[in-house]
């Protein structure tokens, strides 16, 4: 397993850092004296009550935003295999790229035309 | 044996981590742990060699999609106390539809067995020596480019469809036109004045700039004088 033999160090990190937190969060429970009482446990809030509930509506804007960055993400992660073996698929694989570009750029004209971007 | 341990560690915390996220009781939390299930799935793909799946997962369902489901979440403010008000009437109904699925998949996945010559009956059978991106690269743009346009037209029309579904014009916004911004003078806005000595502070007042057209809402390159008086209204 060649492929995995290089991820290795990535599981090595996994566990240590698991095991920090598990550590850090279960000496804190262990060692430390815990008396709780409902003004410790209350929300805090610079000084002040807490004005309402942190779960409020916001702007579908934000979504927009979101689902735009989904699509572009998504682009890219095309791009990548493509970069990789530019050199094996020719001249039409080139060319069916960019025809994937031009398909989304007549998407991204759209939305630039119709103000999908801009904020305020 | 590290990969064997490693397996069946992420796939006990991917399936602890999906029961969490259809019984927790706050829908944050659920999103939470379906983000460490997309975590352990990624890992579970990398020990099956789809390296290429792994970090795709990675990038887009725990950078992007997640967030979404976050953002969903908070926006649609769903009183959960509300919704679970049914639970006692609507469970036998849930329970019959669940048992059946669950006999379904039961036959299904009982039944199943794998082709002892199914890994190579495969239409494009994995190269050797060369890396996984490396071997989707080659099939996806060439082979499979009526496919690969195919999903460029669909990201296409949810980039249109999210657009028609929640953009809105706002009156308010202002936006810059470039245009009237390259055609403007100086003469239309500034005009160089000859006041005498000390005759300034008396007769004129203050001196103001030349009356410009009422300021037009959403198409005004210039910044000032929105809620100010405009000129010449003293």
């Amino acid at each position: 397993m060649p492929l995995l033999s290089e991820y290795f160090p990535i599981l090595v990190f996994i566990a240590i850092g698991g095991f920090i937190a598990l550590a850090m969060v279960g000496g804190s429970l262990l060692a430390a004296q815990q008396k709780p009482y409902a003004e410790k446990l209350s929300p805090y809030e610079c000084g002040f009550e807490p004005f309402d509930d942190a779960r409020r509506k916001f702007d579908v804007r934000f979504y927009l935003v979101a689902i735009l960055f989904i699509i572009f993400d998504l682009e890219v992660a095309f791009l990548f295999p493509w970069a990789v073996s530019l050199s094996d698929i020719g001249i039409f694989g080139f060319l069916s790229m960019l025809g994937f570009l031009a398909v989304l750029t007549v998407g991204f004209i759209y939305e630039w035309c119709k103000g999908a971007l801009e904020w305020e | 044996m590290i990969v064997t341990a490693a397996f069946y560690v992420f796939s006990a915390i991917l399936i602890g981590s999906a029961a969490a996220v259809v019984t927790s009781r706050n829908p944050v939390h659920s999103v939470l742990f379906l983000i460490l299930a997309f975590f352990n799935a990624a890992a579970l793909f990398l020990i099956a060699g789809a390296e290429f799946l792994a970090m795709i997962l990675v990038i887009v369902y725990v950078g992007a999609v997640a967030v979404l489901f976050l953002f969903v979440v908070m926006m649609l403010d769903v009183n959960f106390g509300q919704l679970r008000e049914g639970y006692q009437r609507y469970l036998p109904v849930g329970a019959t539809v669940g048992a059946v699925l669950f006999a379904e998949l039961l036959l299904v996945l009982g039944g199943w067995q794998f082709a002892p010559q199914a890994s190579s009956l495969r239409l494009s059978s994995t190269p050797a020596g060369i890396t996984n991106t490396q071997a989707l690269g080659r099939l996806i743009y060439t082979d499979y480019v009526f496919l690969f346009q195919m999903a460029g037209l669909i990201l296409m029309v949810a980039m249109i469809g999210a657009i028609v579904l929640t953009h809105r014009e706002r009156t308010t916004t202002r936006r810059q036109s470039i245009a009237r911004q390259n055609a403007r003078q100086v003469s239309d806005t500034l005009e160089i004045m000859e006041v005498g000595y000390g005759a300034g502070t008396n007769v004129t007042g203050i001196i103001r700039p030349k009356r410009e057209p009422a300021p037009v809402l959403a198409d005004e390159p210039h910044t000032h004088g929105v809620g100010l008086p405009g000129p010449g209204e003293h």
